[in-house]
């Protein structure tokens, strides 16, 4: 199995959208090669025949009652939120221009 | 008196709220003052709700005294782990990304709570986001094991296990996604349930991996386990994972157990959980308690699981996988931290980035970069796909066990408590802690874990389990060795727990 390099570290976090610090992405890529390593071996035991299981117990078709309920007020929802303006939440520009 | 009250069992509380021999305002003050005394030593708590504790105890008398027909747990206080959300009440999960969050609802596990009339204590310290065997990766400092204060109390409900082996609590609540119940009861010589998945509702909980994670009982009797699970048991609407079953007779089942009859029951020895890695003491003990077993009546044989061997590399797989989506809420939006990036221009994207890595400590990082790997393109058929695999083979393993068994049975944990920072700079070495309490979380089957002895002064923790649905078997199997070895102890082994020393 492959390795994972400092490089491969900072891709993932940039996947992962977590800033990571140099010392940070050097240590976590000593971690996760030996957890990998230690983990890669679910390959060699899981042969073609065998089916995934996503679900312990797998229920289908789950169904409610068509009933309306109350939602969470809004007021209550926007109360945690880091900056709100009335009923909405508060957020940075989306894109990355001007 | 004060005393006295924090050292009984839920249902002795109970017993004696209902004859009105004791308020449920005495009996909550009673754990509070514990609380404050030996707290700031075992730290199991992350905040103390003594306020609305004391007001449902004070409704819940006045309601007695008016004669209301109450649930027999009514007055009884309960801590919760800070990973479950309470309304009013700060729920972290350990994290820094929810420091002084505020919920706007309540679990519907806690609702049970709440309408049962059981005051709320406090919330638990808890590894971050559930992540780790040793309540060392929380962000808010280490939870001491009363056994032994520089030890670990097991992870990650370490301050659910702890606060009641400290009898800072009756009963908690705890969360078990490959271990996190049963090993901290193993190593603070208390009893924990993992629950059948699906059997306790997950609505509220702060989700780690959805398809592992389930909540049950902390607690240091096998019958209060048993009245607790079936307080927040049965089906949730809100959570469409809730099997629709009801719950099977889990008080009865610890009520036959503790005549100590166990004949006709078939138990079955894993093979794969025991022997190499196992501390020698814990070998011991469990070997003395499938002889008591034995000498109740039990059959015992052994079974083999040749898949458990690929069960903790399945784990360190799919956890991740599912931690890495359900983590990223936590984008500094709607809830909990926000933090600008140092320099640059400020979007969300970056916003984001720059919450995740001020707000994550190191090992919610490790397993979010280890999942986002798993699941990325090349890998994904190889880690994740494999991993889904493996979980059908630990499946077929547990149907193959119990065609032969009526339970299975091997040591909840390899280790006694290890000292705090002995594994914390060797990942592998600590997910090691849940090699035997994982497969029933891939199979989704329930499993409790009971005292069963000290090796060189520390507790051991001896674990059942049974088919999915049949949860009573636990506490039939638990309650029947709780009352052999308590009859052999001559006490709870909890009385054995050096007294800790009250800070006035």
């Amino acid at each position: 199995m492959s390795t994972i390099s400092r490089e491969e570290v900072a891709r993932l976090a940039g996947l992962a959208r977590i800033d990571l610090s140099d010392s940070e992405l050097t240590r976590l890529a000593g971690e996760l090669d030996v957890i990998v390593q230690a983990v890669a071996q679910v390959s060699a035991v899981a042969t073609d025949d065998v089916p995934a299981t996503s679900h312990p117990l797998p229920l289908t078709n789950v169904m409610r009652p068509d009933v309306v309920t109350d939602p969470l007020p809004v007021a209550d929802a926007v109360a945690a939120a880091p900056a709100a303006e009335g009923d909405r939440f508060a957020v940075p520009q989306i894109l990355e221009e001007d | 008196m004060a005393a006295d009250l924090t050292r009984r069992s839920a249902a002795d509380l109970a017993t004696a709220l209902q004859a009105g021999e004791v308020s449920s305002v005495e009996v909550t003050q009673a754990h509070l003052d514990r609380i404050a005394a030996v707290d700031p030593l075992v730290h199991a708590f992350l905040y103390v709700s003594a306020e609305q504790a004391l007001d449902t105890a004070r409704r819940v008398d006045a309601r007695r005294a008016a004669g209301e027909d109450l649930h027999p747990l009514a007055g009884v206080p309960v801590a919760v782990k800070d990973v479950v959300v309470t309304k009013g009440i700060p729920s972290t999960a350990g994290s820094r990304i929810l420091e002084g969050w505020i919920p706007p609802y309540d679990a519907t596990l806690v609702e049970r709570l709440k309408a049962a009339g059981m005051p709320i204590l406090g919330k638990t310290n808890m590894d971050e986001f559930a992540m780790g065997s040793s309540t060392e990766h929380s962000a808010y400092g280490n939870t001491h094991n009363p056994w032994d204060l520089d030890r670990i109390p097991g992870g990650s409900g370490g301050g659910s296990a702890a606060a009641v082996a400290a009898f800072e609590a009756p009963l908690a609540i705890g969360t078990d996604t490959g271990g996190s119940i049963r090993q901290p009861a193993a190593v603070t010589g208390t009893v924990g349930t993992k629950p059948t998945y699906g059997g306790v509702s997950r609505y509220g909980l702060i989700a780690m991996a959805s398809s592992l994670d389930q909540a049950g009982p902390v607690t240091r009797t096998v019958f209060d386990a048993a009245m607790l699970h079936a307080v927040i048991g049965g089906h949730d609407p809100r959570d469409s994972t809730s099997l629709s079953d009801p719950l099977p007779d889990l008080v009865g089942a610890a009520r036959l157990g503790a005549t100590g009859d166990l004949t006709g029951l078939r138990i079955g020895v894993v093979h794969e959980l025991n022997g190499e890695g196992y501390q020698s003491g814990v070998r011991a003990r469990f070997d003395e308690a499938l002889d008591l077993l034995r000498g109740a009546g039990a059959t015992v044989v052994e079974v083999g699981c040749p898949s458990f061997t690929s069960a903790l590399a399945a784990y360190y797989l799919i956890m991740p996988s599912e931690a890495s989506s359900n983590l990223a809420r936590f984008d500094g939006m709607r809830f909990g931290l926000r933090v600008e990036p140092v320099d640059g221009p400020v979007t969300a994207e970056r916003v984001m980035a720059a919450t995740r890595g001020a707000g994550f400590g190191d090992e919610v990082k490790r397993r979010v970069i280890l999942g986002t790997y798993a699941l990325s393109a090349g890998y994904y058929d190889a880690y994740y796909g494999s991993a889904q695999k493996v979980r059908t083979l630990i499946q077929r393993d547990f149907a193959a066990a119990f065609a032969q068994a009526d339970v299975l049975v091997s040591p909840t944990a390899p280790t006694t408590a290890f000292k705090l920072g002995e594994k914390l700079d060797d990942p592998m070495a600590m997910y090691l802690n849940d090699v035997a309490t994982i497969p029933a979380n891939l199979a989704g089957v329930p499993g409790i874990s009971v005292p069963a002895g000290l090796d060189a002064g520390l507790p051991v923790g001896f674990q059942v389990l049974a088919p999915a649905r049949a949860d009573d078997r636990l506490y039939r199997v638990g309650a029947a060795l709780e009352a052999l070895l308590e009859a052999q102890w001559g006490a709870p082994l909890l009385t054995q727990a050096p007294e800790l020393e009250v800070t006035r």
